[in-house]
């Protein structure tokens, strides 16, 4: 999967997670730049990154992500 | 149409795109509002969104109240101002295997087992009590899903401290307690993960990180258990299930094949799925649920399907048939016309998508589950939609298809007669009506939250509301039943009237639909006014509340003899009637055993 397949379809899950088209996230946006990235949303949106990727993240892996960027690269590491 | 995707549950999807599905669900506007409490040992967040969007798809819009985390016991048992102000319609007590206190301790003694028992049940025990005696409201409680691994494999299940053993313990003191205790119903937690698979249920990565107590998927299918029972407590459960024949209910196609061709029976491997696929769909009946037709066929290809030897359902079983060449839609609204139900009471099961999909489109109120085209798999798909859900079985449910196989004979019968009157003379209509009796409370609670169109309130009573207004002196309550020569229609009609100020405020009249146009609603204003008068009251007040269901009792008080006093810009209409020493009685055809 290349780099842009994966920034589209995180993007798009972001879309629907938050229910908001305009969304455009990059490396460096973190949960304080979407509106209602609380706790429960953020457990929303790692499941359906999951789901979407069919990938398994661990505790220490959810743990690290500090913004949109860490997400990408370990989606990356996951998918090859 | 809606989007939010209809059954098998799609838990990703929903998961994913809750907030859109219920930005969607909530365009519309004939919601029911239910103020419920969760009280939860373990976080609920996601659960109680899941709830929400399943109770929105089917008209109620819940109000939440959340306990604080992990506090269910204190936020219950100790004076809550905050939980007595939201004033709950129905409490639910989320709790799950991670709330058991202790298990045995190897060393433990047998007594010291029981003693241990007793103290967990004890618990949950005085919970319900508390909620009976403060809240007066109907509570939902899980019982406990099997332990997350077994200390003694096989031997946990029956050695006295096995952990299996506990919670099958446990499990079995809840369920003798919710048999007992009117206002107490379970989630079965227990069949519910077992279902899913112990081992996709516990993801203890979300336990620990967010302190979930299941997986994040088995959460649409917790949600949708608890809907189901929710919606069975308010009477929003299905009432009608509406089948296509060919390669739904037999194999083949019985214009083309003939009797002998198509599959039922134990012949084949597909005619004995679909045998067993009949036998369930009988055994809804038997609880209750009305079956119906509804095929592209000529009827009597479609009839002679019935006829074959080894066919489980039979003609007789069917509320209404439906077997023509018009489109399934317009079938459809037919049947629900006929049975004097909603379409929003249907369900329908049809093995071909097309149908699915313009039956969908068409009528959107109808429940269509996506069963698939393979027999083997259209028992577990309508089972777990929980559609039919029933919170107890009442006689009623059990013999509620023989009354609408009676209405089908009236009907032949009424097409005999010129005149209406003398066809309702020949009825031989014998009614009982009379104030509540316990025997009824559970039969008056659950038609008066299931009965929207001869309802000129709406208004909806819990149980334990019922029992309250049966026993207080200021309150006429009224039930009617009634009898024909066809056979019992069962309870059919009821009212309740607060005597204030002097007057009577008649708070609300309801009548089931499958005795309509029979005079029963004559019969029910004679006794009104005969109790009226015997506590010398002069005046009546009626109330009409408009909504999408209920226009034909628009005209009601009018037609009974109430004058209209005033109309709001709503069509919220009140009226006025005013008792005099020379009533006659308008009820002219039923013969009528009054209070002993």
């Amino acid at each position: 999967m290349n780099d842009e397949e994966i920034r589209e379809r995180l993007t798009a899950v972001f879309r629907s997670v938050f229910d908001d088209e305009s969304i455009e996230v990059n490396s460096t946006t973190t949960a304080q730049d979407v509106e209602g990235w609380d706790s429960l949303a953020h457990i929303q949106l790692v499941v359906a990154i999951e789901k979407e990727f069919r990938v398994r993240f661990t505790m220490l892996e959810v743990k690290r992500l500090k913004n949109v960027g860490d997400l990408f690269n370990l989606v990356q590491t996951k998918v090859g | 149409m809606s989007r939010f995707p209809s059954y098998p549950i799609d838990a990703d999807l929903i998961l994913r795109e809750l907030k859109s599905f219920r930005r969607e669900l909530l365009n519309r506007e004939d919601f029911i509002e239910k103020r419920i409490a969760l009280l939860s040992g373990s976080t609920i967040s996601a659960i109680k969104n899941v709830i929400e969007l399943f109770l929105l798809r089917d008209g109620i819009q819940p109000i939440f109240h959340e306990s604080e985390y992990n506090r269910y016991y204190e936020d219950l048992m100790f004076p809550n101002p905050e939980l007595e102000r939201f004033s709950p319609d129905l409490i639910y007590i989320f709790t799950s295997n991670v709330n058991i206190l202790r298990y045995p301790g190897i060393h433990d003694s047998a007594e010291d087992v029981d003693a241990l028992l007793a103290s967990e049940t004890g618990r949950y025990q005085a919970m319900w009590d508390r909620i009976s005696s403060q809240y007066h409201c109907p509570v939902i409680q899980n019982n406990f899903e099997m332990p997350h691994y077994r200390l003694l494999g096989n031997l946990d299940a029956y050695e006295l401290h096995g952990r299996c053993r506990y919670v099958a313990e446990l499990n079995r003191f809840f369920a003798e307690q919710a048999r007992v205790r009117q206002n107490l119903f379970l989630v079965d937690l227990h069949y519910l993960s077992s279902w899913f698979g112990l081992e996709r249920w516990y993801d203890k990565t979300y336990w620990y990180m967010y302190k979930y107590a299941m997986s994040y998927e088995a959460i649409p299918h917790l949600a949708n258990s608890v809907a189901s029972v929710i919606k069975a407590i308010y009477g929003k459960s299905k009432k009608c299930l509406v089948l296509d024949l060919d390669n739904t209910l037999w194999g083949g196609v019985i214009g083309d094949d003939g009797l002998s061709g198509i599959q039922i029976g134990k012949e084949t491997p597909e005619a004995e799925a679909y045998t067993e696929f009949q036998t369930y769909v009988r055994s809804l009946k038997d609880i209750g649920v009305l079956l119906a037709v509804c095929s592209k066929n000529e009827t009597a290809n479609a009839k002679e399907g019935f006829a074959h030897p080894d066919s489980i359902l039979k003609l007789g079983d069917f509320a209404s048939f439906k077997a023509n060449w018009e489109p399934k839609s317009e079938n459809i609204k037919r049947i629900a016309e006929d049975l004097s139900i909603g379409r929003d009471s249907l369900v329908f099961a049809d093995d071909n998508p097309a149908e699915r999909d313009i039956v969908r489109a068409q009528t959107p109120d109808v429940a269509v589950p996506e069963i698939g085209q393979n027999v083997t798999d259209y028992i577990h798909i309508l089972d777990q939609t929980g559609y039919f859900e029933s919170v107890s079985l009442s006689a009623e449910d059990v013999q509620r298809s023989a009354f609408y196989a009676g209405n089908a004979l009236r009907k032949e019968v009424e097409g005999a007669f010129t005149n209406y009157e003398e066809f309702l003379a020949s009825l031989q209509m014998r009614a009982e009506i009379r104030s509540f009796a316990p025997i009824y409370h559970d039969r008056i609670t659950q038609l008066i939250n299931k009965s929207n169109q001869f309802n000129v309130t709406t208004r909806r009573y819990t149980e334990a509301e019922v029992s309250s207004l049966a026993a207080d002196p200021s309150v006429i309550t009224l039930y009617g039943r009634l009898v024909d020569k066809f056979g019992d229609n069962g309870l059919v009609s009821i009212m309740i009237a607060k005597v204030q100020d002097g007057d009577l405020h008649l708070d609300l009249w309801l009548m089931s639909c499958r005795v309509l146009k029979r005079g029963m609603e004559l019969a029910m204003f004679d006794a009104l006014v005969g109790e009226a008068s015997k506590r010398g009251i002069h005046t009546i007040v009626g109330y009409y509340y408009p909504t999408a269901k209920n226009a034909m009792v628009k005209g009601l008080f009018a037609r009974v003899g109430f004058e209209k006093t005033s109309e709001d810009d709503k069509g919220n209409t009140t009226w006025r009637y005013c008792l005099s020493d020379s009533y006659t009685a308008q009820n002219l055809h039923i013969e009528v055993a009054h209070e002993r």
